[in-house]
Formats: structure tokens, C-alpha cells, sequence
């Protein structure tokens, strides 16, 4: 989440985002059938598409809902006063803070050691933690009672989980907006940065961000429409889709930007408190004589009044910088937690605004394991042979139990690590691979012009220019230079490398991926993106044997 | 007689200086932060605040030890500066050429640091007594954790609910299969009538909306061979 985030978000949702979202849409309710079938019809060769999708749901299922454990044990902790992250835990003789608590702050020594009890590297496993381990079961158990009894009872849950957020959301956005220092995020936000724009990294994970939210390649756009009426407007429903995700896009991150602001002018200020107690304490200057307006003329003087003196503080001196406040950017779920957490417990009544982000985050996260549990299932239950001998019940139960176990090493020390990789890696190169194929599939093995006279006639219009060209050409262009960019930048680096998180030193550290790490992160990647080139090889051998077998009976 | 007099004035005031000096012997500086913690109501620091200081300590010496006749004149302070710190020494009640050990002053002060920040309604952080480490009061922790019991009530609705959805479906496909055992027994009976085209009664047909045709949707035919 960088400021200037706008630009290359905006234009990615024009050029990637609406386009593909029709593209799905109308090849769903065209063809009538999920995603394994759609691409069938599309070209027998194409089998693999739906499977590689299937492929990633479940490895996105399985990870997923360990954020919804976090958020689960970050809410339960919100009952107390005060929030447990918001002072650092005593020492053993109580003459003082925690060291590692003094090193960093509190809010980051609650998420690093009270919640994970992260290990210094991967390559320590650690335990696992049972507390994590009991909010994970939770978290899978409520996932369950939701799509126990089939799509009708999750339409009904996704009404409660849809809403909700949008009304925590307006909540935040008025208190936000009165913090103090809230403009400065908000200024932040809206300026863009330049040297950002150049970096690839930033268009990647707008280009990454929505597909995540638009739910692009995963299977279930398609798998949806194909529920929907063969002359539906398809193409109004997706703009009006892509519209209102991007809106609500850009609210949430008012909202947190602003928070952000507060957050950084208030560390920001106390920085500067800090400073100037320190010289006030050192000089022993009058009270008030140092103020935030003239702390800089005042360093000025003292240095040339008392220049050993001087000397001998400055490594203790830090230049509190709003600018670089505003910039720290906390990798990856991290910031979610650690950066909200630090921003609420400075406001009032810290345990109702607590309780009602966390709830929020809790619903967000529950929806979106809805979706992808209704991914993996769906093909479960569209099989017969699994469906004549058990019920949805117990599938859906097995499922949830699989997932769950394997989620139990997300719990262990260097649970977060491998969380991460999944994070990374699990999904990112899959889902462009997947939707590159599609673009292509549709285009140009199915045929533009074909497709054009199918949607003429479902929709009863001819299809503008603008959603040609961006199928041709523009979509499938970006994708390949993201691709290209992907490879070129792990080239260079070398290797792999990831942040570990160091007691000692109370920081992140870069540390390299071991080689079985490696190995894994290879299988993720592979074990997707190959279904696509083995479907194609399967359909070939099948239909020359099929051939032979003909020839040979003729 | 006078000259006697101004030696002993002069020979005492050296003394105390040399006693009450910044890092001498069992002398603690003291920093206070007044207009942080009372913002407006700030009081000034003077003569009279001083005075009540080595009160303060006279009385904290003589809490301590039941033994101890410290004097208010026995407290020495010196280097007073602006930001409202300074230095303070004890010194023996019977000689006063030597001082307490600081130990002494140390443990005394710790014992009695509430009354002496409430004299100056100031707190630890804004009374600060250099050398002096403060004890943190530990905070209250209940016998189960709070999350615990959160926890276990969500829980608890979580599994009431699976549980119920559970034998409310077992429940309701017994129901069904009570019903279509007995819509096959009215069949035999041929007392139910049942719509049926082509030899396949309508209700099976389930399928999505719109039918598909087999003669226009043969999938190998799409395409020319490869």
C-alpha cells in the first residue's frame, strides 16, 4: 500500500480489469456451464484451464483462512482496558519493559511475539501454537456452519457479510476524517509519485489487486453466469460490477489513508517529543523553551554553544521525518494488523473502534473463504460418484477438516513464513498465466468474430470497438509484460529472499529461502500453471488412441 | 569575634559545597517536569517549593528509620536549573560533615515515593529521582484470560448451530425418503398420476435453465479434426 497508488490502479481496472470481467461473464452464460466445461466447449484442448483454476482455490483455501484466525484472536482481545497491545509487558524483575518490547514498538511486539511467536527464520519450525491453533479451528468451524447446506444458505450468509463492512466502513470514515493528521494521509494518498509509476512492482500488484477483487480466473465468474438467463445484459452488469468494486476500492482506502495520517503525525509528534525531551533533560533547559517550531534553530545554537556535549548525544537524536513515517510500508498481512492496531489504540474508546474493525476484517475474510470453499466444491458435488455415496454434509465437512490440518502449519513458530510464500506465490503468476489463456482462447482459437455474433445474439447489440480491441490486443499485451517483468526481476536477484523478523535487533531482516523452500515454491507454481499444458496433452493422447481404435475396428 | 565567625560562616558554606556537588558522593539529582503534568495550573519553582522538598526528604528519612533525627537543614540542595532539576544530599544528623549513604536515601525514598510525589502532585515519570529505579506495577491480570471466555462463547454458539443444521437436514431427508417411499407404493397402487414425456417423468429433468439440444451441440464436430 504505497501513496500515488491511484493512477496505475485506475488504469489497470480500464484496461484489465472491466474487460476480462465481460470476457468471463459472457463466456459463462454463453456456454452455459462451469469453468472445466466453458473451456471444453471452447476447444477440447482447453480442459486444463478450469482445472488449474480448481487448483488454485485450493491452495488459496487452505492459507486464506488463517488471516481469519488472526482476526478472530485480535478480536477477542479487544475486550480488555487497556488493549493489550497498546503498552509493553514488564520485564521479569519489573524494574522495566520487555527488552525486545523496548526495542520496537508495542503494537509490532504484540503481532510478532504475543501473536505468531515468530521464529528468527524458516528453517526453525517451532511449535505450534495452540492458541493460534484453537482460533484457526474456530475460524474453519464457522466457515463450515456457513456452507454446510449448499449455495442457498451461503446467498443468505453473503447478505450479512457483504453489508456489514460498508457500515463499519462509513463509521471509520467520520471518525477518521476528525483525527488529527488525518489530511496528511489524505495528501499522501492522492499525490503520485513518480518514481513509483516507473517501478514495475507497483503495476503488478495493481494488476494483482483486481484480479483478486474482481475474482478474475478463478472460475467462479464463469461458473456463476452460466446460472444466469441466456439474454441477460451481461456487459451493463459488468461495468456496473467493475464500477462499484472500484468505488468501494477507493473508500476503504480514504478511510485508511487517513487513519494512516493520524498514525504517522502521531508517531511523528512523538518523535519530536521526544527529541526535545531529551535535549530539555540533557541542557537542562526551562520547560516549553523547546517547541516543535523551534526545535530546529535551537539544535543550531546548542551545537555551537555546548559542541561536545552535543557531540556526544547525537547518535541519540533521531530527524523525525513525516515523510518517512508516511512511507514505512509493513510487509505484507502485517500492515493490516499492526499499523491499524497501533492507530486505534491512540484514539477514544479504543475497544469499540477495535471491535468493529475486527469484526469487519472477520467478515471480509469470511466471504472470501465462501467463495473459494464454493469453487472447490462445486465440482466435488457436480460428480455423481462422489454425491450418490455421500452427502453435501460430509463433503463439505471433509473439505473443512482437510484444510484445517494443513492450515495447523501456518500455527507453528515459522507459521507466518510459510504463510507468506503462500501469499506470494500461490496465486500471483497462476491467475495471469490463467487469465492470458483465456483472453487467447477466446480471441483467437475460438474466433473474435464468432464470439461477436454469440454475444449479438444473447445480448441483442453489437459489441463496441473499445471491448475488441482491449481482448485483442491491450489485455493480452499488458499480461505478457507483467509475465515478462515477473521473470526478468527473479532472474536478476538470483534468488529468492524473504523478511524474517529478529528479536534482537527488534526489525525485519532479509534473509534467502532455503533450498526445500525453494522446492515448494516451485510445486505451487508448477502444480497450477501445468495443468493448463497437461490438459492439452491429455485431450491429444485420448483422441489418437481414439483414432487408432477406430481405424483399427474400420 | 566577627572575623571567628565569618571563618566558621565561610568554613561551613565550603563544606556544604563540597558535600552537595553534581555527582558527589551519595548526592542524587532530581528532575522535575511540572508544566507537563499540570499544563495550566503550573506552579513556579521557588524558594518556598524548595523548602517543601527538603521537608519532604527530612520526613521520608525519618519514616524510614525510626532511629533517624534528620533536620530539614540537613538536606543540601544545590545546582538548581531551569528546567527544574538538581542535586540533593543528605547529610548526618549528628555530624554534619559526613552524609547518609545513599543506599540508605535510596531505600527510604522508595518506600515513601507516593507521599513525596503527592506533596508535588506529580507522578514518577514527572518526579524523577535519577538513579533512583522505579518499580512498575504489574497490571491486573484475571485468573482466565479475557479472550479465553470470548473465545469459548463464540464457540459455543459456532458448534449449537453446526450442530442443529446438521440433524435439522438429517431429520429432513428421512422426511423424503418417507415420501418418496410412499409416492412409489400409490405408484404400484397407480393411484398417483405423474407427468411424463418420453418415458421420463418431468421432475428428473433438472437441469439449468434452458435445455440443451443434443443435435446442435455435439462437441467433437466443432471443429475440423486436427
Amino acid at each position: 500500500m504505497q501513496g500515488g497508488f491511484l493512477i496505475p490502479y485506475i488504469i489497470m481496472l480500464i484496461v484489465e480489469g472491466m474487460p476480462l470481467l465481460y470476457l468471463e461473464l459472457a463466456v459463462g452464460q454463453r456456454m452455459r456451464k462451469g469453468s472445466i466445461g466453458a473451456w471444453k466447449i471452447i476447444s477440447p484442448y482447453l480442459c486444463g484451464v478450469g482445472v488449474a483454476s480448481v487448483v488454485v482455490s485450493f491452495f488459496l483455501s487452505m492459507y486464506y483462512n488463517v488471516i481469519n484466525a488472526w482476526a478472530f484472536w485480535y478480536l477477542f482481545h479487544s475486550f480488555q482496558d487497556p488493549l493489550p497491545w497498546a503498552t509493553c509487558p514488564l520485564n521479569s524483575n519489573r524494574t522495566g519493559y520487555e527488552e525486545e518490547c523496548e526495542k520496537t514498538s508495542s503494537t509490532q511486539y504484540f503481532w510478532y511475539r504475543q501473536t505468531l511467536n515468530i521464529s528468527p527464520s524458516l528453517e526453525t519450525s517451532g511449535t505450534v501454537q495452540w492458541e493460534q491453533a484453537l482460533c484457526l479451528i474456530l475460524a474453519w468451524l464457522v466457515v463450515y456452519l456457513c456452507i454446510l447446506r449448499g449455495t442457498a444458505s451461503t446467498g443468505k450468509v453473503v447478505y450479512v457479510t457483504a453489508s456489514l463492512p460498508y457500515c463499519v466502513l462509513i463509521i471509520y470514515l467520520i471518525r477518521g476524517l476528525t483525527l488529527h493528521g488525518a489530511v496528511n494521509g489524505l495528501i499522501y494518498m492522492f499525490t503520485p509519485k513518480l518514481e513509483q509509476l516507473s517501478n514495475p512492482k507497483t503495476w503488478i500488484s495493481a494488476a494483482t489487486q483486481i484480479f483478486f477483487s474482481l475474482g478474475l480466473g478463478f472460475g467462479s465468474l464463469i461458473a456463476f453466469a452460466s446460472y444466469n438467463d441466456p439474454s441477460n445484459n451481461c456487459e451493463r452488469h459488468a461495468i456496473i460490477v467493475s464500477l462499484i468494486n472500484s468505488t468501494t476500492s477507493i473508500f476503504a482506502s480514504i478511510v485508511t489513508f487517513s487513519i494512516y495520517g493520524f498514525k504517522a503525525t502521531f508517531n511523528y509528534e512523538s518523535c519530536i517529543n521526544k527529541v526535545i525531551l531529551l535535549l530539555m533533560n540533557t541542557f537542562d533547559l526551562e520547560e516549553g523553551s523547546l517547541t516543535a517550531d523551534n526545535l530546529s534553530e535551537m539544535k543550531d545554537y546548542l551545537m555551537a554553544a555546548h559542541p561536545q556535549e552535543y557531540a556526544q548525544l547525537s547518535p541519540q537524536l533521531k530527524n523525525c521525518s513525516l515523510e518517512a513515517e508516511l512511507d514505512t510500508a509493513v510487509q505484507g498481512t502485517g500492515l493490516a494488523f499492526i499499523v491499524y492496531s497501533e492507530a486505534i489504540k491512540n484514539m477514544e474508546v479504543s475497544q469499540l473502534y477495535s471491535v468493529l474493525y475486527f469484526a469487519m476484517l472477520l467478515m471480509l475474510g469470511i466471504g472470501s473463504m465462501l467463495g473459494n470453499t464454493a469453487a472447490i466444491l462445486t465440482p466435488l458435488t457436480d460428480s455423481k460418484a462422489i454425491t450418490s455415496r455421500f452427502s453435501k454434509e460430509v463433503i463439505s465437512g471433509f473439505v473443512c477438516f482437510i484444510n484445517c490440518i494443513i492450515g495447523l502449519i501456518f500455527t507453528m513458530e515459522a507459521g507466518n513464513y510459510w504463510f507468506d510464500i503462500f501469499n506470494d506465490y500461490a496465486a500471483t503468476l497462476s491467475l495471469l498465466l490463467i487469465v492470458l489463456v483465456e483472453t487467447i482462447a477466446v480471441c483467437y482459437i475460438y474466433g473474435l468474430r464468432r464470439f461477436e455474433k454469440d454475444l449479438q445474439t444473447m445480448i441483442g447489440r453489437k459489441l463496441n470497438w473499445y471491448w475488441k480491441a482491449m481482448w485483442a490486443f491491450a489485455s493480452p499485451l499488458l499480461i505478457i509484460s507483467l509475465f515478462i517483468f515477473y521473470l526478468s526481476d527473479y532472474i536478476l536477484t538470483g534468488t529468492l529472499q524473504y523478511q524474517a523478523w529478529d528479536g534482537t535487533q527488534g526489525q525485519l531482516v532479509t534473509r534467502d529461502y532455503p533450498s526445500y523452500a525453494l522446492a515448494v515454491i516451485g510445486l505451487l507454481v508448477a502444480s497450477s500453471t501445468m495443468c493448463i499444458p497437461l490438459g492439452a496433452l491429455l485431450t491429444f493422447i485420448r483422441k489418437r488412441l481414439k483414432r487408432e481404435r477406430v481405424s483399427t475396428v474400420a | 569575634m566577627l572575623g571567628v565567625l565569618l571563618l566558621a560562616f565561610s568554613v561551613v558554606s565550603v563544606a556544604s559545597a563540597e558535600l552537595c556537588k553534581p555527582d558527589a558522593q551519595n548526592a542524587f539529582k532530581v528532575r522535575l517536569s511540572i508544566k507537563t503534568a499540570l499544563g495550566d495550573n503550573a506552579y513556579a519553582w521557588d524558594a518556598n517549593e524548595e523548602y517543601l522538598f527538603k521537608a519532604m526528604i527530612a520526613f521520608t528519612m525519618r519514616r524510614y528509620s525510626s532511629k533517624s533525627t534528620t533536620q530539614i537543614s540537613n538536606v543540601l540542595l544545590c545546582n538548581v536549573t531551569d528546567r527544574v532539576s538538581f542535586w540533593f544530599v543528605v547529610t548526618d544528623s549528628s555530624k554534619n560533615t559526613t552524609t547518609v549513604p545513599g543506599s540508605e536515601v535510596e531505600a527510604a525514598i522508595r518506600m515513601n515515593r507516593n507521599r513525596i510525589n503527592s506533596a508535588f502532585l506529580l507522578s514518577d515519570k514527572t518526579l524523577q529521582f535519577l538513579k533512583i529505579s522505579t518499580t512498575l506495577s504489574p497490571p491486573v491480570e484475571p485468573s482466565t484470560p479475557v479472550w479465553l471466555i470470548v473465545f469459548g462463547v463464540v464457540l459455543s454458539l459456532i458448534v449449537a448451530g453446526i450442530v442443529f443444521l446438521v440433524v435439522s437436514g438429517i431429520q429432513q431427508r428421512k422426511k423424503k425418503n418417507k415420501e418418496s417411499t410412499e409416492r412409489e407404493n400409490l405408484e404400484e397402487k397407480g393411484e398417483v398420476t405423474i407427468t411424463i414425456e418420453n418415458g421420463i417423468p418431468c421432475e428428473t429433468l433438472d437441469l439449468k435453465a434452458g435445455h440443451v439440444n443434443g443435435v446442435f451441440a455435439a462437441d467433437d464436430e466443432r471443429f475440423t479434426s486436427l
